[in-house]
């Protein structure tokens, strides 16, 4: 029986090694033929046999940080509200509910986006934020379509969210009552409760929790394929069409043009698997490093 | 009426202990303050629970014309769903008896048998949370290296690899968790009575955690079931009149189905796309429900 198990922890970290070690070997045609240049070139022509990463690394980057931005206040808020403020009948029919929303599959989530989200935010959304803040270039003037890198990061929320509110609900269950009565016997106000006592001792873990969420958002592939409307280099304006790694990956391995596209896609893979493992590991170290580790270990 | 302010510096008139604790100007506006805030979270989860409602809601609203008998029996070359129905559920079956045997027993291993603190169990809750954070379209790729270069076909087996590498870390991670639930003293009296540790995990652990066991496996399975990403790059060329599913060829699924039919320009072929989603969707729906009721039962049976 130990052995058995062992083996089975053996085979977890295996599998562990094989990703890097495919991805990478995956990679190295690319690798050798390009170098490091291959991340920071914008081309990505692979008729021409130009490969460059910069503009999906763009694409993955600014429609995680839109999804974040919009995420973690609402999350937190939604964690607030689950753990401190909803009478518990409330909360045995939300928490479950915030839940399931992290089960509707990516495929469904982005064809909900392509048909019901995107024309909603081109024809209200976008041109709000062109008239009031047109004069910041991120809000250039609306496509028709609504395909954009601005609605895949409003529809990455539909993920990252209910991460965020789940996690930050744990961490501020943790908070021992003690400190909550102590600060409520001073007279604080909830608000304050929050504010004086709950957010300080759990600041760690909620950034932490935000970490992990923005890292769903950077590896999703299906969802920002069909929502980022497949555009190529670099814009400065949030609503025109772009690319992010998992979503080129996506969208061109099933078809490639050239010998050397696969082994770039693979190197496109390479570089989001270190996104990947960065952003794991930042969130363990920022959560471990307060203790706070067992909190997050759902 | 004496205010606060008034009273105390002075100390010349105390306070009226009869008069009504009313709120004076600072308190009134903190707890205002703590009202708004109050109505902000609570905005915050009815949009949460309005996004839920929005997209089932969606789903239902545009898939529910495509539901039929026939749209669930026939073939997708008669303008059905069987086949890609069946295939998920093989390779979705294929996945989890990869992944279950090993998620178990990896979550067995961390909880009876390395010490919590010991640097075995700790390295491996790490490689779980990098497995956990892992894009799935990395391991759809990684897949593609492992079996597809080398059979030199896609598979429904490939994509079953896929799922497995999906569901591995949940499943152990939840069988971690649960046992880490089971009482201490229920092992104390295994110990006591000499049984063997191997003996103790088969019949007085793993019974008392089942429930939360199987939970914690549905879930993963109901979250793999819906992944398109690995089967894009594993299990994306099949013949979709196909009604055999050997798994060493492609096999059909609902998630590519999905996938490859929104954007087809014909409303037939997007209502069947939205019918194929609401099939999905209640299907994952469904098992993320019962899944709930039986680990609210087996807590009800452990006292937690």
């Amino acid at each position: 029986m130990y052995g058995l198990c062992a083996a089975a922890g053996l085979l977890t970290v295996l599998v562990l090694g094989e990703v890097i070690y495919q991805v990478a070997k995956g990679a190295s045609p690319s690798i050798s033929e390009f170098g490091l240049s291959f991340v920071f070139h914008t081309r990505w022509a692979p008729n021409f046999n130009m490969f460059g990463a910069l503009a999906a690394i763009y694409g993955t980057i600014v429609s995680s940080f839109i999804a974040i931005a919009i995420s973690a206040p609402l999350g937190i808020a939604i964690g607030l509200y689950m753990s401190l403020m909803a009478p518990p009948r409330v909360r045995t029919v939300v928490g479950p509910l915030v839940e399931m929303l992290a089960a509707i599959p990516s495929v469904i989530v982005g064809f909900w986006g392509v048909v019901v989200l995107a024309p909603f935010i081109a024809h209200h959304v976008e041109p709000f934020l062109h008239n009031v803040f047109g004069f910041i270039p991120l809000f250039g003037p609306p496509q028709t379509t609504g395909l954009s890198i601005f609605t895949a990061g409003v529809g990455l929320t539909v993920m990252v969210l209910p991460i965020v509110a789940a996690l930050s609900r744990d961490l501020f269950l943790t908070v021992p009552q003690d400190l909550k009565d102590g600060a409520a016997a001073l007279g604080a106000t909830r608000w304050e409760i929050i504010r004086g006592v709950v957010l300080p001792t759990t600041v760690s873990g909620v950034a932490a929790a935000t970490v992990l969420g923005l890292g769903r958002a950077l590896g999703e592939a299906i969802a920002v394929t069909q929502m980022m409307g497949d555009g190529s280099g670099i814009h400065v304006n949030l609503f025109l069409p772009g690319n992010s790694l998992s979503s080129r990956i996506a969208s061109e391995f099933p078809s490639p043009e050239s010998k050397l596209h696969i082994p770039s896609l693979f190197y496109l893979a390479l570089i989001l698997l270190v996104i990947g493992l960065a952003t794991s590991l930042l969130a363990r170290m920022i959560a471990s490093r307060f203790d706070v580790e067992k909190r997050l270990a759902r | 009426m004496t205010t606060r302010s008034e009273a105390m510096p002075g100390g010349a008139s105390l306070p009226d202990p009869t008069a009504p604790l009313s709120p004076t100007g600072n308190l009134r506006r903190r707890v205002a303050i703590s009202r708004l805030v109050d109505a902000a979270a609570m905005g915050a989860a009815l949009i949460a629970v309005a996004l839920l409602v929005g997209v089932a809601f969606t789903v239902l609203k545009r898939g529910i014309s495509a539901i039929s008998v026939d749209f669930l029996t026939s073939n997708q070359a008669e303008g059905g769903i069987a086949n890609a129905l069946l295939g998920t559920i093989e390779i979705v079956a294929i996945g989890a008896l990869l992944a279950m045997p090993t998620g178990i027993l990896t979550g067995i291993y961390l909880t009876e048998f390395a010490g919590p603190r010991s640097r075995s169990a700790r390295a491996l809750k790490l490689v779980l949370d990098l497995l956990q954070g892992l894009p799935t379209i990395i391991v759809g790729v990684v897949v593609f290296g492992l079996l597809v270069v080398p059979m030199q076909r896609e598979t429904g087996f490939a994509g079953a690899v896929a799922y497995a590498i999906v569901m591995l870390p949940m499943i152990a991670r939840a069988s971690q968790e649960v046992l880490l639930l089971v009482p201490g003293s229920l092992r104390e009296a295994a110990d006591a009575l000499g049984v063997d540790r191997w003996r103790s995990v088969l019949t007085v652990i793993l019974p008392a955690a089942m429930g939360g066991i199987v939970t914690g496996a549905i879930l993963a399975i109901a979250r793999a079931a819906g992944e398109t990403a690995p089967l894009l790059i594993c299990n994306s060329i099949y013949n979709p009149t196909t009604v055999g599913l050997d798994p060493f060829q492609g096999v059909p699924s609902i998630p590519m189905y999905i996938f490859t039919t929104y954007d087809l320009p014909t409303e037939t072929a997007l209502t069947r796309a939205w019918g194929a989603a609401l099939v999905l969707l209640t299907i994952i729906l469904i098992a993320n429900v019962g899944a709930r009721v039986v680990l609210a039962r087996s807590r009800a049976k452990m006292g937690i």
